[in-house]
């Protein structure tokens, strides 16, 4: 899988991307389903996508274990990560605040992962999904807080009964992971709080 | 933005960073937003930093604001509804100098409001961000002191006796007497404190299309409402939430739908009540709404009364039509000495020096 075993550039201006990053996220959480674009102007390691690799650039420190698929981690993606962010990588998903997986892949499940506990659900893990496209797959209807209505989504490349542990991790509320689902530069929020539909 | 790249270079220019807080330190900020954004309500724990005013001050709003902002914002800054005041200039001031922001006294314009103790009285929109400055995050601190306690009783969604502490107000009053920080229920499960705001305010913030911020810094926490976003004020079937009502309007611009707050104007018990909401009443004022006192000033010859001449951001003249104009120079207008007068909060010029 390598191809550049060199560890490639960060932020060449940390303060500034990271706060127009941050504002994307921000945006992507508290409006779910609203498709933000993640730009740091980074190219990003083998295996990430611009924007998972942003959000991690933004968010991820000493303070946050991350947890990759293991291809990643003991490849160029792993390396840039604690090169640029300082950050643990854990082979244990329970241990990590921040966790990126394949879409499609089976393992793990979103309920392996960190939902934190009754009097700190803060402490679970935030998910980055990366899929092979933000539509054009089956479309879910989201509800919930900043959402005014109803909103659609038909994210592509995701693994069958990803949706059934999505409304099963909300029906955990307030407890459950957050979920990012990212492709290319852009991303989806999607908070423990947003519940899952049918599309009508 | 290449203006904020080369901005450290003056050597005039203090060593620290963008918007003053370390690049860590608003990681930790923003890691916490965006826990408290997908869970609206709750109360997350961050570690709040020394900043160069007190806590209790708004240092937690101000540190929520410096890991939010940036080149592309416009930052408003209101103390009890009004621009003018000794905190919001002091935090205005701040941004301007830590983060080269763009400041304005105009709601619509605002991409970033903070806010100590009122919502403005037009409308927000999407987009724009609240930020509220909160010194007591914890609805149920007055009811049990323990924050262990308290924190079982969020996780365990144990709201009886909030619920009691009402009804003993209205069994004991006749009327829940709570005015300010009036409890409400988020997304129907988290009771949230709202910071001091009049109840006046709570329904604004019900589905509001704003995404809504807190910071604590001195309780060390941050919660989040995001927008579209059910907000209940706590209430029995059989005695309903009411906001405030005013008999008379606004004393200046005749206002009849907002915040008024009631000033003493002389040693005869003579009171006039005038918008809380200083840009509103501004704003009403240019477009040509006249309030009776403010029509007196006029036949007195102490304020022009055409439209023109009131001058937004100077309200010396407008505001008091009873000072002698001679002393004009010596102090506040009565609004904001009542506003001081009342503060819970201690207030003294803040610690960004000129």
């Amino acid at each position: 899988m390598t191809t550049n075993p060199l560890i490639g550039a960060g932020f060449t201006d940390p303060v500034f991307q990271s706060q127009s990053a941050f504002r994307a996220l921000l945006a992507a959480l508290s409006e779910p389903g609203t498709r933000q674009v993640v730009t740091g102007g980074i190219a990003p390691p083998d295996g990430l996508h611009a924007a998972t690799a942003t959000a991690l650039l933004t968010l991820a420190d000493y303070e946050t274990p991350i947890w990759l698929p293991p291809g990643l981690r003991d490849d160029v993606a792993g390396a840039w990560l604690r090169f640029h962010c300082g950050a643990a990588l854990v082979s244990e998903p329970g241990l990590a605040a921040f966790a990126v997986i394949d879409g499609a892949s089976s393992a793990p499940l979103l309920a392996d992962f960190n939902p934190g506990n009754d009097q700190f659900p803060d402490r679970s893990t935030t998910v980055i999904v990366q899929c092979t496209g933000l539509d054009g797959d089956e479309a879910v209807t989201l509800t919930g807080p900043g959402i005014a209505n109803s909103r659609l989504i038909s994210p592509a490349g995701l693994r069958p009964g990803f949706w059934a542990e999505v409304a099963a991790n909300n029906d955990a509320y307030p407890l459950g992971v957050d979920l990012l689902l990212s492709h290319g530069d852009a991303v989806f929020g999607l908070p423990r709080s947003t519940r899952i539909g049918e599309a009508i | 933005m290449n203006a904020q790249q080369t901005w450290p270079a003056d050597d005039a220019s203090p060593a620290y960073n963008y918007a003053y807080l370390d690049e860590q330190t608003k990681r930790m900020i923003r890691r916490a937003l965006l826990k408290a954004v997908a869970v609206p309500g709750y109360q997350v724990p961050f570690g709040s930093r020394e900043m160069p005013l007190a806590r209790g001050w708004g240092t937690g709003g101000i540190q929520v604001t410096a890991a939010i902002i940036g080149p592309d914002d416009t930052l408003k800054v209101i103390d009890q509804g009004a621009d003018d005041t000794t905190n919001a200039v002091s935090i205005r001031r701040f941004f301007e100098k830590t983060a080269d922001a763009r400041t304005t006294e105009a709601t619509a314009e605002a991409t970033i409001i903070q806010t100590r103790h009122r919502i403005p009285e037009a409308p927000l929109r999407a987009g724009q961000i609240m930020v509220y400055q909160v010194p007591q995050p914890e609805p149920l601190r007055k009811l049990e002191p323990r924050e262990a306690e308290t924190r079982k009783m969020h996780a365990w969604a144990e709201y009886g006796l909030m619920q009691v502490k009402l009804y003993e107000n209205i069994a004991r009053f006749g009327e829940v007497t709570t005015t300010y920080d009036y409890p409400v229920m988020i997304n129907g499960r988290y009771i949230m404190a709202p910071s001091p705001i009049p109840k006046f305010d709570n329904p604004k913030m019900h589905m509001s299309p704003a995404l809504q911020l807190f910071g604590a810094g001195r309780e060390k926490r941050i919660y989040a409402l995001p927008p579209h976003t059910s907000v209940r004020s706590l209430d029995f079937e059989d005695h309903p939430f009411r906001i405030q009502s005013w008999s008379a309007p606004c004393a200046l611009c005749a206002a009849t739908d907002s915040y008024l707050d009631e000033v003493v104007i002389d040693d005869q018990g003579a009171r006039m009540f005038v918008c809380s909401d200083s840009h509103h009443c501004e704003t009403r004022r240019a477009q040509g709404h006249r309030g009776t006192m403010l029509g007196d000033a006029a036949t007195s010859g102490l304020v022009d009364p055409s439209p023109s001449a009131v001058i937004p951001g100077d309200r010396r003249e407008t505001r008091d039509p009873f000072r002698n104009p001679t002393e004009q120079g010596s102090g506040m207008d009565p609004g904001s000495a009542l506003r001081s007068a009342r503060d819970d909060d201690a207030k003294v010029e803040a610690g960004a020096k000129s």
